[in-house]
């Protein structure tokens, strides 16, 4: 008698086994840095992807979105136990998220491994761009050389003879300093790679720029950091001597703290809260609303497209994301309104797309970004040759 | 030379600054014998209190003063409370007891005030930069730092060399006992003096908030710093503290400063980059381990019996 109930149970259980794996919802797991002093980036970035959710009524083909959010403290070894987590427990359909090209680069291998989806929505470490290139993973960022590659440009159209620059040494500061000083047609005069990202003074580093005497100082320092950079930048002289640009070091998590030390300080930029399509002044608006006294960053529109590509992807499939070869020709379609207007993938599955000039305005008394000039327009990174991936 | 100059102002900054954290950190390990890892703490809690006292009373000065106070008033009650009864036990027990209020005080904090961090913005007049010598141009903050800290070990070497307290305190470093026998209140002595050295770990906070962020945690990176500065200085010595805070200051901002250029002499431009920061961070433990070969009981060491 006995017997029977156990093979009826087990007949249960087998039966049930189908039924589980048919979707009942669309499993997202986000990791972003939640804590310490460059949570408000990620929260920005939780931020907007929720708002993403709610406009599309928190379902994607016709499926309820559950989304696990992860943090990984800013340390590449935390954010590769949470993302196996995610993989290997959680059992994701999608991974987004990574503001860190460090973090991302020790979680990748358990992602193409997997064969899990991955749109990443910050870092854009060279190598991923490159020989590391997958066909799950996916960007809606930029591969990080683009952005002060750009600014490079704008400098050699500024009259700029001379420059130093300064980052923080890891992955994405070394991108940094080689994108801006391979599309720089002057001297690059001195180079500083500070410890990241324990090190957040930079008294050594300023006087040697000063007295490298340059016609100006290139910074890359994301977050926090980069507040600390423009207190100390002032502190030392600097403002208003010699001029500085830069690449992600002032936008809106930091700006608050900035204020008036960011006045005047040029950066680059794929999106900017202004620009004038229905769907980012949809996007800007409904943020400010939903989130009173905060305004979206670049790290919040990157997130709240990498939301509308995923939707994209699993819509057209009305949620059967099982066939992995058809959610990558989905997701590589990029069927999505981006907010920063046209978008789509190279080769590499990294965005080609506008970089734009960027300056610091005074909005009664906040402080806010807008867009001076397109500076490049449909720019590829330089690593997609190197992907293997057509 | 003007940037060799600035670099050593640098250098002497960043010193005094260790020297308020290790200074502390020496006289309650010198006269207490005892292991408090907590020290990182009081300076995380000094760097918050500035920031909330300062955006409460609009004053950055208002705000250090009161953040001064409360320090001191936290290092004491900690004193009382909790560390009392790890006296004359075990240093395995100091530091367990200490990691503990560690993370009591991460926790406490991420309860008040959130986890993500302060800033205690400069008034304008502190953002600039000064002459200090003819063409030397240097950031009044730091230079004011310089001359605070000046004054505090200045008032420090007062204290403890020409003050009935101060000698109290070295009687009790070097035999706490007899100290006790000849009918000293060692109990209300010993609470002075780690208030004492709250409140300096406090000042090395508030004053560092303005540069460095203000974040849970900001204590347990420059705690090592200041272990290690004891350790070089001699444990007990308050003089010692100073002169190894002044060297792992140089040490550690010329290295910053001058190690990549020596390096690109003699390795490739990209090996260099990367190499330096890395080297130029471990030359204060280098430092550490040299002394320890040639003096293990440090640079000065306390005359202990």
């Amino acid at each position: 008698m006995r017997k029977t109930i156990l093979a009826a149970g087990a007949a249960i259980l087998l039966a049930a086994q189908p039924a589980l794996a048919q979707q009942k919802s669309i499993k997202i797991g986000f990791v972003s840095t939640f804590s310490g002093p460059t949570a408000s980036i990620g929260n920005d970035m939780r931020n907007s992807f929720e708002l993403a959710l709610d406009h599309m009524g928190r379902k994607m083909g016709g499926l309820p979105v559950e989304v696990i959010y992860e943090d990984d403290t800013q340390k590449p070894e935390v954010g590769k136990q949470k993302t196996q987590k995610l993989i290997e427990s959680d059992k994701v359909d999608f991974i987004a998220g990574y503001i860190w090209s460090n973090v991302l680069l020790a979680s990748l291998k358990p992602i193409v491994d997997s064969k899990t989806f991955l749109v990443i929505a910050n870092a854009g470490p060279s190598q991923v761009a490159g020989e590391l290139c997958s066909p799950t993973v996916f960007s809606t960022s930029w591969q990080n050389d683009q952005t002060p590659q750009a600014m490079g440009l704008y400098m050699n159209s500024k009259g700029v003879k001379s420059v130093y620059l300064i980052g923080p040494n890891y992955a994405a500061g070394k991108d940094m300093l080689a994108g801006v000083a391979s599309t720089f047609k002057g001297k690059v005069v001195g180079q500083e790679l500070t410890t990241w990202p324990t090190q957040l003074d930079f008294s050594a580093e300023l006087a040697k720029a000063k007295a490298a005497k340059p016609d100006a100082i290139f910074v890359f320092y994301p977050g926090k950091a980069g507040v600390q950079f423009l207190a100390q930048y002032a502190q030392a002289g600097l403002k208003g001597t010699i001029p500085l640009y830069t690449a992600f070091t002032i936008d809106e998590t930091t700006l608050p703290l900035q204020k008036d030390l960011a006045l005047g300080v040029p950066g680059a930029q794929e999106w900017v809260n202004d620009l004038p399509n229905a769907e980012n002044k949809k996007f800007v608006a409904d943020y400010r609303k939903k989130y009173p006294g905060h305004r979206p960053s670049f790290y919040g529109a990157q997130s709240y497209d990498a939301a509308n590509l995923i939707a994209s992807a699993v819509n057209a499939l009305k949620g059967n994301v099982s066939d992995k070869a058809k959610v990558e020709a989905e997701l590589k379609k990029a069927n999505f309104k981006s907010v920063r207007g046209n978008f789509k993938f190279g080769n590499n599955h990294m965005p080609i797309q506008n970089f734009y000039l960027q300056d610091v305005v005074k909005d009664g008394d906040e402080f806010a970004l807008k867009t001076v000039a397109t500076i490049v327009k449909d720019n590829q990174d330089s690593f997609h040759s190197k992907c293997p991936m057509k | 030379m003007t940037l060799f100059i600035e670099q050593c102002l640098n250098g002497l900054q960043f010193g005094l600054l260790l020297f308020m954290l290790a200074a502390g950190l020496t006289l309650v390990f010198g006269i207490m014998d005892l292991v408090n890892l907590a020290h990182g703490s009081l300076y995380m809690l000094g760097a918050y209190f500035a920031a909330t006292f300062a955006a409460f009373t609009g004053s950055f000065i208002l705000g250090a003063v009161l953040a001064l106070a409360a320090t001191l008033l936290v290092g004491m009650a900690v004193e009382v409370i909790a560390l009392r009864r790890l006296y004359g036990r075990d240093h395995l027990d100091h530091v367990l007891g200490t990691f503990g209020l560690i993370l009591f005080f991460d926790e406490a904090v991420r309860l008040i005030w959130g986890p993500e961090g302060l800033s205690l913005p400069l008034p304008s007049w502190l953002n600039a930069s000064i002459q200090v010598l003819p063409g030397v141009q240097y950031s009044a903050y730091r230079f004011s730092i310089i001359v605070v800290t000046l004054f505090v070990a200045a008032g420090l070497y007062i204290l403890v060399m020409r003050t009935r307290v101060g000698m109290l305190i070295r009687a009790g470093a070097s035999n706490r006992e007899m100290v006790g026998a000849l009918g000293v209140n060692i109990k209300l002595l010993y609470t002075l003096v780690f208030g004492l050295g709250a409140a300096l770990a406090g000042l090395a906070g508030l004053m560092q908030a303005p540069i460095l962020t203000v974040q849970i945690g900001m204590g347990e990176n420059i705690l090592i710093l200041a272990f290690v500065i004891t350790v070089i200085g001699g444990i007990g010595s308050v003089r010692g503290a100073l002169v190894a805070a002044l060297l792992v200051g140089f040490i550690d901002t010329l290295g910053r400063s001058y190690l990549p250029d020596i390096l690109r002499e003699l390795l490739s431009p990209a090996a260099a980059s990367t190499l330096a920061p890395a080297l130029s961070s471990m030359l204060i433990y280098l430092l550490m381990a040299i002394v320890l070969i040639f003096k293990p009981e440090g640079l000065f060491a306390a005359g202990r019996k």
